[in-house]
């Protein structure tokens, strides 16, 4: 189900996740939440950045403790926790955030 | 992500054998398999022309290696004891997930291609041909079981669904019909070590990262060693255990406990995954595979021992076919159990003394305990019949005031299987996942009621994911499982002063002797 923004065509997988990571645009994550009846506020955008760059350093979403702490120190302590990350993203901040930030789909026991 | 278009079943007071709604799963189907994925496991990449000749010869292929399979298919007499014994039938309402007919879309086929009177009036023996029909059932019923084997406790000839299960999956991905999870999880193992994809230096970033967490809660430093030499102990853990929550709170308690022991020990990059997708599959060669990487790593480290950290399957495959797999480990020392779980090692340290606990910590909760169904009904614990229900829940009880269990037939061998095993913890089964839940829903649900129980402990990868998914759907909060080493490491009193541990140097081998137990 290939996704359209401005007018372009952009490949995703069964899931909707970004078949190729380079295309991502930030338009492409507004038009998934979109999809999905959300809209992306400040804090949102502070997760997605945040995955994007430690997707660039490492190949790999960081660990859900790995960006609750980035996120604490960003956004202050007692938004460093699971609970507000599904706020932001109510079906997982590992699977919805990394599908908005462009990455893949995190697999395995998880 | 669009919401979920099913209704969650309702929890009723006790069990109730539901009434028959045919084909109300015939719909649920997992992602089909990449070519590419499919071609990196040694499979053709989409469905071959002459698929019905391929498979009929790998059926023979599989009966004939292995006799289990073949008594599997031969000895049913179709008592019924079966019939609601499975937690997908009983979430479901669908008749083929009763295991009898799981089981006989398969045998069908078997007796039509291999059994005489099969062969010469397949009407009056229910024997059927292979049709591109019989093949989409397999693909939607063979991932409805999850391989969990309860209903082979209750079978009179003891038939092994899951076996029957694994065969028919692996005749699937020889015709080019491979599951998308397991098959793309399985490639990522095979090149990167781990069922996440989870590079080096990202493990080695996450593990410096909770050396700094657990410092800064206890002011103790516990080291999260990766790839040291000469250590004494070699961890092999789900990858989850990295990643996921409550998975790492289970990690930072494996530390804790070798911290305390002065045990020396390390995790293994190469090596950075105990689950072995391989089994589920039922393919021999990939399991092997998988499982040769972590002979590997304990060669290349030099350590002593092998221990597995918390994950059900990974525990059958380690307790059960390791050595045979991936043996002999004439290498290791002989005066402990190879593989030793995780368990194992925490009860012995908790037998000799050697770990201060304070069970008080864990008294702002009331828990139960979930038996995950591959270490209750595939292997063992400890020497001792039954020491896999009796060790975890006597490391629960010491760290624990208020522990208390599911009703009876719904734990240690006749546990329910969370609903999320076998292969099946993927989103597109959702609608499986949280119906399969139900009858461990209706358990939970009656100590949370009658015990005020708030949390649920676990030692499987698997079930902790699939719960922390499935719970919201029931009405318990997502946070209401937690790892079974979470509850050590909130009890485990760390000493500031006390001896840091050393890559170097072992403790006395007599005091370990005890934990082999």
């Amino acid at each position: 189900m290939p996704l359209e923004v401005d007018g372009k065509t952009f490949e995703t997988d069964e899931e909707g996740y970004l078949a190729n990571l380079n295309d991502w645009q930030p338009e492409l994550a507004d038009a998934m939440a979109e999809a999905d009846g959300a809209e992306l506020g400040e804090n949102h955008w502070e997760v997605i950045n945040f995955l994007r760059s430690y997707y660039e350093e490492y190949q790999i979403a960081p660990a859900v403790r790995v960006l609750t702490k980035a996120i604490g120190k960003k956004l202050g302590k007692d938004k460093g926790n699971s609970k507000y990350l599904y706020e932001l993203f109510p079906y997982g901040p590992a699977k919805q955030a990394c599908k908005y930030a462009g990455l893949p789909k995190p697999t395995g026991c998880v | 992500m669009a919401a979920a278009e099913f209704e969650t079943p309702k929890i009723r007071e006790y069990p109730i054998i539901p009434h028959l709604q045919e084909g109300v799963m015939a719909h649920s189907k997992p992602f089909v398999a990449k070519p590419d994925f499919q071609e990196k496991l040694g499979y053709p990449g989409e469905l071959v022309d002459n698929w019905k000749e391929v498979a009929i010869e790998k059926m023979g292929e599989l009966t004939g290696k292995y006799r289990s399979l073949q008594v599997f298919l031969d000895s049913c007499v179709k008592c019924g004891a079966c019939t609601d014994k499975c937690h997908y039938y009983l979430g479901t309402t669908d008749p083929k997930n009763m295991p009898v007919a799981r089981q006989d879309l398969f045998r069908k086929v078997y007796r039509r291609y291999y059994t005489l009177p099969g062969k010469l009036f397949p009407k009056l023996v229910g024997a059927e041909d292979l049709t591109e029909e019989v093949l989409d059932d397999w693909y939607s019923y063979f991932h409805q079981c999850s391989q969990c084997r309860r209903c082979s406790v209750y079978c009179p000839y003891g038939i092994d669904t899951a076996e029957i299960s694994m065969a028919a999956r692996e005749i699937m991905d020889a015709v080019g019909k491979g599951q998308k999870y397991c098959n793309e999880i399985i490639g990522k193992v095979h090149v990167i070590g781990n069922n996440l994809g989870l590079p080096e230096p990202a493990l080695a970033d996450t593990l410096e990262g909770l050396e700094e967490d657990v410092e800064e809660e206890t002011g103790v430093q516990v080291r999260f060693p990766l790839d040291v030499k000469g250590a004494d102990v070699l961890v092999v853990t789900p990858s989850a255990d990295f990643f996921a929550e409550p998975h790492i709170d289970g990690l930072i308690g494996y530390a804790k406990v070798f911290h305390q022991a002065g045990i020396s020990w390390t995790l293994s990059s190469y090596a950075s995954e105990a689950a072995n997708f391989g089994m589920f599959i039922g393919s021999y060669e990939n399991m092997r595979k998988l499982a040769l990487r972590i002979r590997e790593a304990a060669l290349d480290l030099g350590v002593k021992r092998i221990v597995f950290g918390e994950c059900g399957h990974a525990w059958r495959v380690a307790y059960s076919f390791l050595n045979t797999l991936a043996g002999p480990f004439d290498f290791l020392d002989p005066s402990y159990p190879v593989p030793q779980h995780i368990c194992e090692v925490t009860h012995g340290l908790i037998q000799e003394g050697r770990l201060t606990l304070d069970p008080s910590k864990n008294d702002d909760m009331v828990i139960t305990y979930h038996d995950s169904c591959n270490v209750a009904r595939a292997s063992r614990m400890g020497d001792r019949p039954g020491g896999q229900f009796e060790i975890p829940r006597e490391i629960l009880r010491t760290v624990c005031n208020h522990y208390v269990d599911m009703p009876s037939y719904s734990i240690k061998e006749g546990t329910y299987c969370c609903g999320g095993g076998g292969g099946l913890l993927t989103d597109d089964l959702i609608e499986l996942r949280v119906k399969g839940a139900l009858p461990r829903m209706e358990a939970l649900k009656n100590v949370v009621d009658d015990y005020g129980v708030t949390h649920m402990a676990a030692m499987c990868a698997i079930c902790k994911s699939q719960f922390s998914k499935v719970f919201p759907y029931y009405d318990f909060e997502m946070d209401q499982i937690v790892s079974l080493h979470q509850l050590v490491s909130n009890a485990i009193v760390l000493q500031p002063e006390g001896k840091e541990e050393s890559d170097e140097n072992s403790p006395g081998e007599g005091q370990e002797q005890a934990e082999a137990a």
